[in-house]
């Protein structure tokens, strides 16, 4: 299941990047796409993992439209600091621990952090999170936990 | 004119724009940790709203799918890079700019 799954997600990449429809070249294509699946299956697939794996997937798309708005907002503040005459910032530490627990889960959280407004994560792990905010509102909105909650739906129960 | 290339220039204007503005940012923050603010937020949006630009000019081909992968490896990479160089910095001791020290 998963060798077939990942020579069909090779094949398909294979396609996509090298856009040629010959019959020589689809050959060549399926032949190494068949090779990559054979020696790399287990590492790119877990058989376990299969069913969330592709439950989680589908939550993690849920979960982009809000990244995108917060990405937008974060860049709206960003030109606002930038380009205030006073530069109305208040840079700080933040440490705070979280309950995720899988890796992704702590992988989505911290880039998600840099990407919202002022703040970047500087430390992640199970233990700990060191957060650089930039002003004292955002210090704020990150402790509130609302996108900790948001994480960890992604994540899911099924870890 | 054509509606797709007009809208095209907008997002090559908005996109350039910030970048502009990261890197004024760049230049105007106080401290290291500061100035990673903008490399990581302004320039992720920005690439990717002049990525968009291009795609919607080129339309569904091969091609923007291309620049749909180069959209997710710079929203993989650039946060995690950004935290990378900061989290280099706090291990060597960097101490954060405050308010207070300002004059």
């Amino acid at each position: 299941m998963s060798f077939l799954l990942t020579a069909i997600v090779m094949f398909s990449f294979w396609i996509l990047l090298s856009g040629h429809f010959d019959p020589l070249l689809i050959t060549l294509g399926i032949i190494s796409s068949l090779l990559v699946a054979h020696w790399s299956h287990d590492l790119f697939l877990n058989e376990k993992e299969i069913g969330p794996g592709f439950r989680k997937a589908v939550r993690c798309i849920k979960y982009l439209p809000w990244l995108v708005w917060q990405i937008t907002l974060a860049n709206l503040h960003l030109i606002y600091l930038t380009l205030h005459p006073k530069m109305p910032i208040e840079p700080r530490v933040i440490r705070f621990t979280t309950e995720l627990k899988t890796g992704f889960g702590i992988v989505a959280l911290a880039n998600s952090i840099t990407l919202t407004p002022g703040t970047v994560t500087i430390k992640g792990s199970r233990e700990e999170f060191i957060v650089h905010a930039i002003t004292q509102a955002a210090a704020r909105s990150l402790l509130s936990g609302e996108m900790q909650g948001r994480v960890k739906e992604v994540e899911g129960r099924d870890v | 004119m054509d509606i797709r290339t007009v809208v095209t220039a907008i997002l090559l204007a908005v996109g350039c724009f910030l970048m502009v503005v990261a890197c004024i940012g760049m230049v105007r923050f106080p401290d290291f940790y500061a100035r990673c603010h903008p490399s990581g937020k302004g320039d992720t949006l920005g690439q990717m709203l002049v990525l968009v630009g291009l795609i919607i000019y080129e339309g569904f081909s091969l091609v923007s799918v291309k620049l749909l992968i180069i959209i997710a490896f710079i929203w993989i990479a650039n946060p995690t890079a950004t935290h990378w160089v900061m989290k280099a910095a706090y291990t060597a001791g960097l101490k954060p700019w405050q308010k207070s020290q300002s004059s």
